[in-house]
């Protein structure tokens, strides 16, 4: 913003002391120029204003949760965060039942079903990801990579419910087959599910950044007497470490809110457990699953909306911080340089 | 040119008083029938475009209090009216509820067929979607975790075994929840573990639950549905201000006619006769 600021008075200024001398034509072609630069920054303040108008929009409806006196009764943060007893003589748990006589708004069971079906998906794709970006950049023969890097991005168009359906049907069989899991839909396979779906995107930012390390890096390495896969390992996926990140974060945010693939997958039981082999519901497939019936204006509403601003926290907090991370490992590797 | 305008105003003319004088039925209340009255609708306005019908959801509250306010001509509900309802309403329009009953509707639970189970009690199937008991060597199966998938909270089945099965109690946590009748069916025949519940399902590699009574396994089969021996069935009703006249009787005789109760079959639920 203010770049753009101290750009349009820089050009003021420069018109005002040129100005006398530019033909007709040249002023029309100025004038052409700012036109065109005013409709760009436009655009560029759209998805801005877009973002910020969404997330006005999510807050308001979350809002009534707070505000409203029988939602604030039905789901006060105590009962969204505390275990409360379900059922009569039993001992305090985590339950998600919104829709009961009393309902049951406990995030815990949510939460949980999130962070394993991510945390899967991460520790499958980000190696998978990262290792293949790597073979491309650095390995593969020229002819190889041109057929690769193609053929793993066009997974990232395959739509996710096609996904989903491949894992409903074909991969939760294979895996209880052969591994004979009590719940053929689990968070195992959602998170497998999800990994699908994430590492064309690592796999492709990963890859843009190594390329990106200039060459004289690589052959100074070489130079000192380093074998290739010390030259990759040790100087290259270092200098691309900000990229690298960066990937991650993107899949990362992918992974947390995607919600075909989950909602199919993952058998959507909201259990507290810590095993994989259990059923999970995610944040994301909860508002799916549960929006389309649900009474405008609600507390189980508002409480989905909430839901909604939970995740979008969630990934503006990741994303602050890998950025941060990102400019501190910047400074120290041009520090390094020079 | 003349001509065209002349022939356009008598078109209107012609058009204008019949869409004035169409009355304009709505229908109004549960999620349950909601599908099931559009395609009666759909129908019946095929046949009599005069008449306008309107139909919306809401749930069968919503319906009824509709009905009451003079909201809606009909409302559509899964349960029996209330006596407190009744009253409202009998306050305001001087009479009782007109009460039809449209259509029946059954709950299925279903078992891989490789389960050697036929029959269940309800209650041991209650047991089953409370979480208290988890394995089918308990119900006199084999000894094996049981798989227990239900419905998302949208459904109006979900609400149905809720209210009548469990009680109004809450489902298991692990209860695996899947959108649609199909997939738990699909889900069920996958898993040889597996229990679910559903409408009435025609599928490969599942098996029908009788329910047990006493001694007697009851089939969910149309003609016990109908008779209303299967304990899980219910009967599904419009509700009305006054006895059915105009487009609301012609409406409604459509509804009970062996073409309207068809379309009740078609659409997955049972006929009233």
């Amino acid at each position: 913003m203010d770049r753009q600021v101290s750009m349009q008075g820089q050009g003021v200024v420069g018109m005002a002391v040129v100005a006398p001398k530019l033909s007709s034509a040249a002023r029309r072609r100025q004038l052409r120029e700012k036109v065109i630069a005013g409709i760009i920054t436009a655009m560029a303040f759209t998805g801005i204003a877009a973002l910020v108008l969404i997330l006005v929009f999510v807050a308001k409806e979350a809002l009534a949760l707070f505000l409203d006196a029988e939602a604030r009764h039905e789901a006060s943060l105590s009962k969204m965060f505390l275990p409360q007893v379900a059922r009569a003589g039993r001992p305090a748990t985590f339950v998600w039942q919104p829709v009961s006589s009393v309902p049951k708004v406990s995030m815990i069971p949510l939460f949980i079903g999130t962070l394993k079906t991510t945390l899967v998906s991460m520790v499958v794709a980000v190696p998978v990801g990262v290792a293949g970006a790597l073979f491309a950049a650095e390995f593969a023969p020229r002819r190889l990579r041109e057929v690769l890097k193609p053929t793993i991005e066009l997974l990232a168009g395959v739509p996710s419910v096609v996904l989903g359906f491949f894992v409903l049907m074909v991969l939760a069989s294979f895996m209880q087959d052969t591994f004979g899991v009590g719940s053929r839909l689990n968070a195992l396979v959602a998170g497998l599910g999800l990994s699908l779906a994430i590492v064309p995107v690592i796999f492709t930012v990963t890859e843009d950044s190594l390329t990106a390390v200039p060459r004289s890096y690589r052959e100074a390495s070489l130079a000192l007497g380093a074998t290739p896969w010390e030259t990759a390992w040790k100087v290259v996926l270092p200098a691309a470490a900000p990229g690298i990140l960066a990937a991650c974060v993107l899949g990362f945010g992918g992974a947390i809110g995607e919600t075909m693939i989950v909602l199919m997958a993952s058998g959507n039981a909201a259990i507290v457990s810590a095993s994989l082999m259990d059923s999970a519901r995610t944040l994301s497939a909860t508002i799916a699953a549960e929006m389309g019936e649900v009474v405008v204006g609600s507390p189980h509403y508002s409480l989905l909306f909430f839901l909604g601003v939970e995740l979008f926290v969630f990934t503006f907090l990741l994303n602050m911080l890998a950025s941060t991370w990102t400019r501190r490992v910047l400074k120290r590797l041009s520090g390094a340089g020079a | 040119m003349k001509t065209f305008i002349a022939s356009l105003t008598s078109l209107l003319l012609l058009v204008l008083p019949g869409t004035s004088q169409a009355g304009t039925l709505t229908v109004k209340g549960s999620d349950t029938l909601v599908i099931l009255a559009q395609r009666w609708a759909e129908e019946f306005m095929k046949k009599n475009p005069a008449t306008k019908l309107q139909v919306t959801g809401g749930g069968s509250g919503v319906g009824l209090s509709a009905l009451i306010n003079g909201t809606t001509d009909i409302a559509m509900s899964s349960r029996p009216i209330k006596d407190a309802e009744n009253k409202q309403l009998s306050a305001r329009s001087n009479a009782p509820a007109t009460q039809i009953a449209v259509a029946k509707d059954g709950v299925t639970f279903y078992v891989n067929e490789s389960n050697k189970l036929d029959a269940l009690t309800a209650e041991q199937l209650r047991d089953i979607y409370l979480g208290d008991i988890t394995n089918w060597k308990d119900v006199g199966g084999l000894d094996a975790p049981i798989v227990v998938y239900s419905r998302e909270n949208s459904s109006g089945t979900y609400v149905f075994v809720k209210d009548h099965l469990l009680k109004g109690e809450d489902y298991t946590a692990s209860a695996q929840t899947l959108p649609g009748t199909a997939a738990v069916v699909n889900a069920v025949a996958k898993e040889k573990n597996g229990i679910g519940y559903g409408g009435a399902a025609y599928a490969k590699g599942i098996k029908e639950l009788k329910v047990l009574q006493g001694k007697e396994a009851i089939a969910p089969s149309e003609e016990n549905i109908k008779s209303g021996k299967y304990p899980l069935s219910r009967e599904l009703y419009f509700y009305l201000r006054a006895k059915p006249a105009g487009d609301a009787k012609a409406f409604l005789d459509f509804v009970l006619s062996p073409e309207g109760q068809a379309l009740a079959t078609k659409v997955g639920y049972f006929p009233v006769k």
